[in-house]
């Protein structure tokens, strides 16, 4: 037994083949971690795991034993595609991608959130924009149509400078008023702008 | 003092699959004949 350890698989399989039954334990014994590693891997339930490395040797065993398996040194390649296909039929009948279990080590949702808003912040968020509406309603005329372009339409200074007829320096100058002003009454006021 | 970054393996490399099953599949072995005859194959179980 000692000795057949070092025995290359084709032999093994050659032996097996022929009867010798303690080849498939020295196989097995000797190929089973990675096996069973790629199985779990993909998917991470060591019961189905199981499942699917058993289903993938008695494949092994009934291809071996009908002397329907060609050797060409390639054997844990090929008990590594069984397991593969097996793997997705796994999938397709359960009609699902791979389940995560969630584990004292991995949580799903560590890497997964939702960053919609509640229904509550929603609610304040929209109250903060219909204050600050009102807070530019009170601007002077001049700011509140630079602020209005640069903020609510997205333009570039030289574009709302080339609208208004005035320099981009007047431009910049009359959006920092418009800001300081704000921030003035909201101070003033006392409003709270955060959600 | 080095700190180690990386991060913790979560699988165990080690992985094995259950004694039972390797068990069942050595019997299972041991029980199953295949018998060809000319294009049919025949599985045969000693139970």
């Amino acid at each position: 037994m000692a000795n057949n350890i070092q025995l290359p698989d084709s032999l093994l399989i050659k032996n097996y083949v022929e009867g010798d039954e303690s080849a498939l334990t020295i196989l097995i014994n000797r190929h089973q971690s990675k096996i069973f590693g790629f199985i779990y891997s993909k998917i991470s339930d060591r019961d189905i795991s199981n499942d699917i490395f058993q289903d993938t040797f008695i494949k092994v065993i009934k291809t071996l034993k009908s002397r329907a398996y060609n050797e060409e040194g390639k054997f844990l390649p090929w008990v590594m595609r069984i397991a593969h296909n097996l793997i997705i039929d796994h999938f397709r009948k359960n009609k699902k991608m791979p389940m995560y279990r969630e584990t004292e080590e991995f949580s799903i949702f560590s890497i997964m959130s939702d960053d919609s808003l509640t229904i509550e912040n929603q609610i304040i968020k929209d109250q903060v924009e219909i204050d600050v509406k009102k807070l530019i309603e009170e601007l002077p005329a001049d700011q509140k149509e630079v602020l209005m372009m640069r903020m609510y339409q997205d333009m570039s200074f030289k574009e709302i400078s080339e609208i208004t007829g005035v320099s981009i320096n007047t431009a910049l100058g009359r959006m920092r008023y418009a800001l300081m002003n704000m921030r003035k009454v909201i101070e003033k006021h006392q409003i709270v702008l955060t959600n | 003092m080095a700190k180690i970054y990386s991060t913790k393996i979560v699988a165990n490399k080690a992985l094995k699959p259950k004694k039972e099953t390797v068990s069942f599949l050595l019997n299972y072995s041991k029980a199953l004949s295949i018998i060809k005859v000319k294009s049919f194959s025949f599985e045969i179980m000693a139970n």
